[in-house]
């Protein structure tokens, strides 16, 4: 970067704007990084410092990082799919053949979308396990463990609804399949399912639930678990490294 | 301030007046102190700067997937024409492959809950805490118990007829049974130190990859077994 525009940023920086957002001077002592984690909203759930350890790659492959910003990636590709969708009987099939040959991307947008989600669930699980075998759900990180299977259900249950919203006959049957394994469920089987679908059977009830359960409460959630999930990665004294540490005297994997 | 506490001040508790400063000492430290800190990066930007690159490879991993590999669509849904056969998405056929075994309740019900209640309560037992080597100390009476355990297992596999199911248990439990045998050295070593929350977890993992490749690409009509390569034409 040349000089002229490193004064430049610092011009920037200087304004009465730029300071009234950062209220920090530019980060190149650790006082100002640390307030330019804590001091914003949303760097605040990650911790101030990492160990060095637990940034290397081997030692996550970065599976949560990569499980989030899945997250986002879904949640912006589903925005914009919403403003094309009608969640009715039969206009969702329509919206999903103006998906391909009316809207411009369309098929790239339904594309990312489906193959994030798919995706995601991967990582989800391959993050779940990646942090089993290093030790990562030991005290004190007992209850952020469970806050991940939770969220890993989120996920399942983001996907699955998510499934049934092209209305083809893929999504009607894979959901027609899914909530008779529900209505095995002794004495509150039946009714769970009729409390899912709005019916007895996957119709256009079942559609308006699961487009409601897709698009508002199950993000909703997601974001709340998300948002204790990091923070207590923070707070319970950042990622497990001893078992890394173990691995590599031994040179085994 | 009723209550007495252990701790006194001895000062006023105006701090305009009494500008003190007091540090409390308490018995317990938070989780945050304990164990080996190693050296230390400031998150920004360290961390930062490492996410956004992995964001950005991701992203531009998911635009070239995205382009050429299109999601699939089929005809208007029709409760009438019920496909042969109908499946669940990939992550749940590993629950339908078993349902083709057992009943509703005991595949679709107990089996999942019993496996979600189990991942949580895995850090709240002391064995898995510790996570000491299977076979070290009482050995013989450990061996027995997996035999038996792993008896019941296989009557109760074998009597559903869970094929999908029996094959990788028995795989893994033969090679927790050869790690008893395993003599300390550098061969060997890592299936002689596995604990038994390693064996559980492997087992479950292969367990389930094996039921859901199953599900995805050998099942057919009637949830027959077919072969992937030779069932294009249906």
């Amino acid at each position: 970067m040349g000089a002229s525009t490193v004064s430049a940023l610092d011009r920037i920086r200087a304004t009465r704007a730029w300071q009234s957002i950062f209220r920090r001077g530019p980060a190149r002592s650790n006082r100002t990084r640390s307030l330019a984690v804590f001091g914003n909203i949303f760097f605040h759930l990650l911790p101030v410092k990492v160990r060095e350890k637990s940034l290397r790659v081997r030692a996550t492959y970065y599976l949560g990082s990569i499980s989030f910003l899945l997250f986002v990636v879904l949640t912006i590709t589903g925005i914009l799919l919403m403003l094309y969708y009608h969640p009715a009987v039969p206009q969702a099939y329509r919206d999903m053949k103006d998906l391909r040959f009316v809207v411009s991307n369309g098929v790239f947008l339904r594309n990312l979308h489906r193959l994030a989600a798919q995706v995601m669930v991967l990582a989800v699980f391959w993050h779940m396990f990646h942090v089993f075998y290093r030790g990562g759900y030991r005290p004190p990180h007992e209850f952020n463990w469970a806050i991940g299977v939770v969220l890993l259900l989120i996920t399942l249950f983001l996907s699955y609804t998510g499934y049934l919203l092209p209305w083809d006959q893929l999504a009607f049957w894979a959901i027609t399949v899914g909530t008779n394994i529900l209505a095995a469920m002794p004495f509150l089987g039946m009714k769970l399912r009729y409390l899912l679908l709005g019916g007895n059977l996957v119709g256009e009830n079942a559609l308006l639930r699961f487009y409601v359960l897709h698009c508002v409460i199950l993000p909703l959630l997601a974001g709340v678990f998300i948002a204790v999930h990091f923070w207590r990665v923070q707070k319970d004294g950042g990622l497990t490294v001893e078992e890394v540490e173990r691995e590599q005297d031994g040179g085994k994997d | 301030m009723a209550e007495k506490t252990k701790y006194e001040a001895g000062f006023g508790s105006d701090a305009l007046k009494n500008p003190q400063r007091i540090v409390f000492i308490t018995k317990k430290t938070s989780a945050k102190v304990k164990g080996d800190v190693g050296q230390q990066l400031m998150s920004y930007p360290h961390l930062i700067l490492r996410e956004t690159i992995v964001f950005q490879i991701l992203t531009i991993a998911l635009v070239i997937v995205g382009l050429f590999w299109d999601a699939p669509l089929e005809q208007l849904a029709n409760p009438l024409v019920t496909p042969n056969p109908a499946k669940a998405p990939w992550y749940f056929l590993g629950l339908q492959e078993l349902l083709h075994y057992f009943p509703p309740l005991v595949a679709g019900i107990i089996i999942p809950t019993l496996v979600v209640v189990g991942l949580i309560v895995i850090p709240y037992f002391h064995v898995n805490v510790r996570g000491e080597p299977l076979w070290s100390g009482r050995r013989a009476e450990k061996l027995l118990l997996f035999l038996g355990v792993f008896g019941v297992l296989v009557l109760l596999l074998a009597l559903f007829e869970a094929w999908t199911v029996l094959i990788p248990t028995i795989v893994v439990a033969l090679l927790m049974f050869l790690s008893y045998f395993a003599k300390p050295g550098k061969d060997s070593e890592f299936w002689r130190t596995r604990p038994i929350s390693w064996w559980v977890m492997t087992w479950f993992i292969a367990v389930a990859l094996i039921l859901t490749v199953v599900g995805t690409f050998f099942r057919g009509p009637g949830w027959s077994w077919v072969w992937p390569w030779r069932s294009r034409g249906i």
